[in-house]
């Protein structure tokens, strides 16, 4: 067998638009007003894409720095005190003098978070592989998992809290309730999304269910999880804060919800926006984090993950 | 010429050389619909059989029931030497259902793995493969990358890699352009003379289905069985030149008939068989 010239084409057509767009400039001898004639449509449309990508950078920056040089001037102008709003500079401050009191929060924080998103990840799996092997098992525990779900964490942080003596643990158990839901749905789903036609083929060559699952369901799973992924470890976060907070002066010497408490008490404003600015830009680094994580995982091949031009 | 379209006796022959025969298969799907009624098949070794049929005769079902990917209600599939072991079956699909989070290596190296070889195991057998496919330089692409003819010469190493008893193939090449779709004819065509596999082709073109086989099982519709089964002598090899021959024109205007006539067959009585 020979590919034809057709199929072929359609092949070069595809990698030269993987390619990498930037083509190498004339020689040095043309002038520039050749080089501007010379200039073909690829090279414009690739400057016109250079000049998207550096917007979309640059345009969220400057509106975010000049919200917050209004804030700055708003504050300074009107001489609001500091216990009322502090300024950003203030806050910035704050969070350098107190880092070592705020650090240590920080650290209990996500040692919570990542625990419980670490138990979520096994457990979602874990049970999704097992909903999957069976559907009586399915239908028997679904509804413990929607149970758990809809029901606000912010209500039974304190049951939890009273039933388990040991805080940290309580913390955990509250930030794992929210946290393993969208990894056990979104795997599950994922799970049983394997194309028809190759669970036939599986079938054919005598598979086992092993077999099955580890190179075909799991595989074909992992987009989904990825994306439970995303929005499990915000929520894990959540979770930990929202416990910290029904722990209240219980957890006395422990994370960040419960730094912003304390704050709040002696009025320390400035102190309770630098832990805030902390919850924030930790939510947003576990954020990005997975999003690379998942491109990383996924840019070979799936649609998600594949630039496409039209 | 006339002559060299000939219909055997359908029951003929469970000789030694026949590798599978259907014997009264019947399929009733469980939602009630009679997918096929009473087909009776012999496949020889070596044959290059169509499956020939409008959509809803069965024909894909017939297949199915041959690679055991589903029960018959009625009737056996007799297997002369023997059940089918594992990677005795080939099976192409209409779509070329490769995995996706796979390189083209990895998709050819799936049956044996199944198998339990490693990948640096078999690395002969799948370069083997794709060089006779036409994908030589390809083993490290993803499928995305692959054009659809492509991707289904993917599927066909795939399928060939347990050097299958049988191959079957489901309307493989029904969902690319006329011109890959000759292409690859031409090619499964010139492998087959190469090789002679037994091969089982499940088309509704009649132009491909006389272009390829030697013998045409012509399907009807509702509930589906077959209507009439057609040898094809034309020589081999075939190419360009048979395409364009008064005898392929005449090939195909029986077997264009033999379609037509099942087409407007009456529909038979169900309860014969409920």
């Amino acid at each position: 067998m020979n590919v034809s010239p057709a199929e072929r084409s359609n092949n070069a057509r595809a990698k030269r638009a993987a390619a990498p767009s930037g083509q190498s400039n004339a020689g040095s001898t043309t002038s520039i007003l050749e080089e501007e004639a010379v200039k073909s449509g690829p090279d414009l449309r690739a400057a016109a894409a250079r000049r998207e990508r550096l917007l979309r950078i640059i345009l969220p920056v400057v509106i975010l720095t000049a919200a917050i040089l209004g804030w700055e001037a708003m504050v300074r102008i009107k001489e609001i005190p500091h216990y009322i709003l502090p300024a950003p500079s203030l806050i910035l401050e704050t969070l350098v003098k107190d880092w070592a009191v705020l650090s240590v929060s920080l650290v209990k924080t996500l040692e919570i978070t990542f625990a419980a998103l670490a138990v979520a990840v096994a457990g979602g799996v874990g049970l999704a592989v097992l909903f999957t092997q069976s559907k009586w098992i399915e239908i028997s525990f679904f509804p413990f998992a929607v149970i758990l779900q809809v029901t606000p964490i912010i209500a039974i942080a304190p049951l939890i809290l009273i039933y388990v003596d040991t805080i940290p643990v309580a913390l955990l158990i509250c930030a794992w309730i929210v946290a393993f839901f969208p990894i056990l749905s979104n795997t599950t789903l994922g799970l049983n999304s394997a194309d028809h036609n190759l669970r036939n083929l599986f079938q054919l060559y005598g598979a086992t269910r092993w077999q099955t699952l580890r190179y075909l369901r799991l595989p074909a799973a992992m987009p989904y999880f990825l994306g439970g992924l995303k929005i499990a470890g915000g929520l894990a976060l959540i979770g930990a804060i929202v416990a910290e907070f029904a722990a209240g002066s219980a957890g006395r010497g422990a994370g960040l919800a419960y730094r912003i408490l304390e704050s709040g008490y002696r009025l320390n404003i400035p102190r309770m926006f630098a832990a805030l600015l902390l919850i924030s830009v930790t939510g947003i680094l576990i954020f990005l984090t997975f999003s690379l994580l998942s491109h990383l995982m996924l840019r070979k091949w799936h649609e998600s993950a594949i630039k496409r031009e039209n | 010429m006339a002559n060299s379209m000939t219909g055997p006796d359908a029951e003929q022959g469970s000789g030694a050389s026949t590798v599978v025969s259907l014997r009264h298969v019947s399929k009733r799907f469980s939602n009630g619909t009679l997918a096929l009624q009473d087909m009776s098949l012999d496949i020889e070794k070596g044959d290059f059989v169509s499956l020939l049929g409008p959509s809803g005769c069965g024909k894909s079902t017939a297949l199915r029931i041959i690679a055991g990917l589903g029960d018959t209600t009625e009737g056996q599939v007799h297997w002369p030497d023997g059940k089918p072991e594992r990677g005795d079956i080939g099976f192409v699909f209409q779509e070329p259902t490769l995995m996706p989070w796979a390189n083209v290596y990895d998709n050819v190296w799936l049956p044996r793995r199944l198998d339990g070889e490693s990948r640096a195991a078999v690395t002969e057998e799948v370069t083997e493969t794709l060089e006779m496919v036409g994908l030589g330089g390809f083993a490290k692409s993803y499928p995305r990358e692959l054009s659809g003819g492509m991707k289904m010469r993917v599927s066909i190493a795939r399928a060939l890699v347990t050097k299958p008893k049988i191959l079957l193939m489901d309307e493989p090449f029904a969902a690319l352009d006329e011109i890959t779709r000759f292409k690859l004819n031409d090619d499964l065509l010139h492998l087959w003379e190469a090789h002679h596999w037994t091969v089982v082709f499940v088309t509704h073109s009649v132009f491909e289905s006389v272009y390829l086989s030697n013998r045409i099982v012509v399907m009807a519709a509702r509930p589906g069985r077959v209507a009439e089964q057609l040898g094809n002598n034309a020589p081999h090899p075939r190419g360009e030149g048979f395409r364009t021959s008064e005898e392929y024109a005449h090939l195909c205007r029986t077997a264009s008939e033999a379609l037509h006539s099942a087409l407007y067959q009456p529909e038979m009585p169900e309860d014969e068989i409920a």
